[in-house]
């Protein structure tokens, strides 16, 4: 095996582990006696006054409990690999058990997962048994960030409201899904100074409201068009293929409010959708696709 | 006051151990109690990083392990280790320094690792300034315990002696070997282990911080304290002798069953489990030795609180070390790893046998110590009865909670995918996680009941140093 580097290693192992259970016998042969009948005397030794011991032996439910522990590893460790790079006589490993496992659950699942696949997203939205199996397949991959209900949270997306800021077509959502997205916001406090961010978050927020401190609107747009338009585009609206977020349509990734504006102009943002493209296969992702559809407002 | 005449034995680092036992282990268990608390109401961590179940929880292991479990172990082995020799303590001013520094191990431990300093090993958090103390305090004392050893005047070494001395070699090794690590600041180091040797290094220490802190050296207060309140002769030296032996040398190899079904080779894995099934009889022979030298005096227990402390935590010693076999065995593991049933097993060990020995033996010694009665033998039967009822409530939620929560994850509907999304099992976990909070709570109380007794045996009495005993052969 490939644990080991030399046979050294492997002796190694082997020698301890047999010594150490033949020494356990040893030990226990040596110390058993019979029973004498009459008073238990002592050993002679006093200490502290009073402390003594009895020298009673080894109880025989206890050896022989020892033993069929002592005859089970033996046995153990004949069949299964333990013994340095001796396989065992089954020649077992973990990671056959798990590959036929695999392949076993595949088996038995894969009729039904082609099925699924094979069918349009629309009619299989309309498949209560499908949309079950979406919804449990949704609840034990995607629900730990974007909640049991798909409502997101801070700094991760509802699925269920109109923005999608990677974009909302089929293709595009099993991409995310499959490839996972990363969605970088520069931090620009360095670039363009505490002043020019209070500025700019003040003219993104009065985009959708009415402005808090309407003088730093206009100094604002013109930091906005050096340094955001790239990304938000000229009025804010946003681009998908770069993951740039909507900036006029009151949903808020990281919340809205001034202050959250100004730490997202300031700071920065890094949003990560890790891929599931190795965990879920295709019919797995067509699946949940076809139930974010059916759950869209 | 006490003196430093050479012909009394030197109570005085007993009296500071055996108090601090009482104090930390109050603080420990209150972290536990709080933690448990905010598992049933997140609220409780009221938003503060320092207060968050991630910090609190090493806070609370290395609490109730080392400065509870470790002051007591110190008190009653320095106790135990000058009267079955015969002879006073060996170093006295090396003594004092294990209990300063011990004490300043644990109040740095207080401070860093809610504040997030940790090195993330499981018992091993503390970073490295504070683990290079560890071993010098280790070091010292390891000399005073063997010194005192070798100036004995017994010619035989009595067998509570052997156990202390294992857990004093043994756990020097483990906490050298595993805590070897770069520093990269004055708070942050990395261990020069990586990836699954890392992972073994560090089960083969976390395994044995059980195998040889808290059984080793627990049986040691075992082997002194139960025939000394029964006043019975120890059952078998025989016994002692072949469970020592086989005890100390099937733990070490235990470590690998933390690791089941993970990137640990197979070979090792079965090798942990293998030798895991083996120290179930080892384990039981403590058990046995303990159990049996009271036999002839059962009516002992009906009267005698301390011997029930005593008999009960030996009991719970049987029970968990045939629970953690059993947890070994692969298939059995696969249901309980990770699962709560991890955490039962734990404190059946921790409250059960730790704890309740350890209340036993001080409930012994402080009458000694201070030269007087304790204050109320009630009161005793009272804390037992407490702890008892903590315990009990604490395993069987536990038990209960686990094995749902490990059946729950592994159920699997016939499209394949899982029945319980992760969320329903925590659900279904909240009112065990009540129950167990409850039970701390209990055990909890109990120890206050203690820290009272104690406190007015303590304060009516005066620190009183027995004289050394004529040598003996």
């Amino acid at each position: 095996m490939s644990d080991f580097v030399s046979e050294f290693w492997s002796w190694f192992i082997i020698v301890p582990t047999v010594l150490g259970l033949v020494f356990c016998v040893v030990l226990m042969v040596a110390n058993t006696t019979t029973p004498k009948s009459g008073e238990a005397e002592t050993m002679g030794h006093v200490w502290d006054e009073d402390l003594r011991e009895y020298n009673n032996p080894l109880p025989k439910w206890w050896l022989n409990m020892f033993y069929i522990t002592l005859v089970f590893g033996a046995v153990y460790l004949l069949l299964y690999p333990g013994l340095g790079s001796f396989a065992g006589l089954l020649g077992w490993t973990s990671k056959d058990r798990y590959d036929n496992e695999v392949r076993a659950a595949e088996a038995s699942f894969k009729p039904l997962y082609d099925a699924y696949l094979a069918t349009p997203l629309d009619e299989l939205a309309g498949n209560a048994d499908a949309m079950g199996t979406a919804k449990r397949l949704f609840s034990t991959n995607c629900a730990i960030c974007h909640g049991a209900d798909a409502r997101g949270a801070t700094g991760f997306p509802n699925l269920r409201d109109h923005e999608w800021i990677w974009g909302g077509g089929d293709a595009e959502i099993k991409t995310t899904i499959a490839a996972g997205r990363t969605a970088v916001m520069p931090g620009w406090a360095a670039v363009i100074g505490p002043e020019g961010v209070e500025q700019v978050s003040e003219y993104v927020y009065a985009m959708t409201r009415d402005p808090l401190n309407p003088s730093f609107v206009e100094p604002g747009k013109q930091h906005y068009d050096t340094v955001c338009l790239a990304c938000h585009g000229p009025e804010g609206k946003g681009n998908p293929v770069l993951g740039a977020p909507d900036l006029t349509d009151g949903v808020w990734l990281y919340g809205g409010s001034l202050g959250a504006i100004r730490h997202s102009v300031g700071q920065g943002r890094i949003g990560v959708m890790p891929p599931f493209g190795e965990l879920l296969d295709e019919s797995r992702i067509h699946l949940l696709t076809a139930y974010l559809n059916s759950i869209r407002e | 006051m006490s003196t430093t005449s050479p012909d009394v034995y030197n109570y005085t680092v007993v009296r500071q151990f055996a108090i601090m036992t009482v104090v930390w282990g109050i603080v420990g268990m209150l972290v536990g109690v709080l933690i448990a608390a905010q598992l049933v109401w997140p609220a409780l961590n009221f938003d503060t990083a320092w207060l968050t179940f991630g910090r609190l929880r090493p806070l609370h292991t290395n609490a109730v392990i080392f400065a509870f479990g470790g002051s007591a172990l110190f008190a009653t082995s320095y106790y135990v280790v000058q009267r079955t020799c015969h002879t006073r303590l060996a170093l006295g001013p090396l003594a004092a320094f294990t209990f300063w520094g011990w004490n300043l191990v644990i109040v740095l431990a207080a401070v860093t690792l809610p504040l997030g300093i940790t090195t993330t090993k499981e018992y091993a958090e503390l970073e490295w300034p504070i683990d290079i103390l560890i071993a010098v305090v280790w070091v010292s004392y390891a000399l005073v315990f063997f010194a005192t050893i070798l100036k004995r005047r017994v010619k035989h070494i009595y067998v509570a002696n052997w156990f202390f001395g294992a857990f004093i070699v043994t756990v020097a090794i483990l906490h050298i070997f595993n805590s070897l690590a770069v520093p990269v600041t004055h708070a942050k180091s990395y261990s020069i282990y990586a990836g699954v040797h890392d992972a073994m290094v560090q089960w083969w220490y976390g395994h044995n911080a059980v195998g040889f802190f808290l059984t080793a050296g627990f049986l040691g207060i075992m082997y002194y304290f139960i025939p000394k309140q029964a006043n019975r002769p120890v059952y078998s030296y025989r016994l002692s002798v072949v469970h020592f032996w086989s005890l100390i040398f099937t733990y070490i190899w235990a470590g690998p069953h933390h690791l089941h079904y993970s990137v640990l080779p197979d070979w090792a894995q079965s090798l942990g489990m293998v030798f895991s099934l083996v120290l179930l009889a080892p384990s039981w022979g403590g058990m046995i030795n303990g159990i049996m030298t009271l036999s002839g005096a059962w009516h002992k227990l009906r009267t005698d609180p301390i011997l029930k402390f005593l008999i009960v935590s030996v009991s719970f010693y049987g029970m968990s070390t045939f629970e953690g076999p059993m947890m070994s065995i692969k298939t059995v593991n696969a249901l309980s790893h990770f699962t709560d049933w991890t955490i039962g097993h734990v404190h059946s060990g921790a409250l059960g046998w730790v704890g309740m020995v350890s209340m036993g033996a001080l409930y012994y010694l402080i009458p000694r110590l201070y030269g007087q009665k304790i204050y109320s033998v009630r009161l005793i039967d009272l804390h037992f009865w407490m702890a008892t009822v903590g315990i009990v409530l604490y395993i069987t939620s536990m038990w209960i909670s686990g094995i749902m929560q490990g059946l729950m994850w592994r159920a699997v509907n016939e499209d394949g995918t899982l029945i319980y999304s992760f969320i329903e099992t925590v659900e279904a976990m909240h009112p065990y996680y009540l129950v167990r909070f409850l039970g701390g709570l209990i055990y909890l109380a109990g120890m206050l009941v203690m820290a009272y007794n104690v406190y007015m045996t303590v304060r009516s009495g005066r620190a009183e140093d027995a004289p050394v005993l004529a040598s003996a052969h």
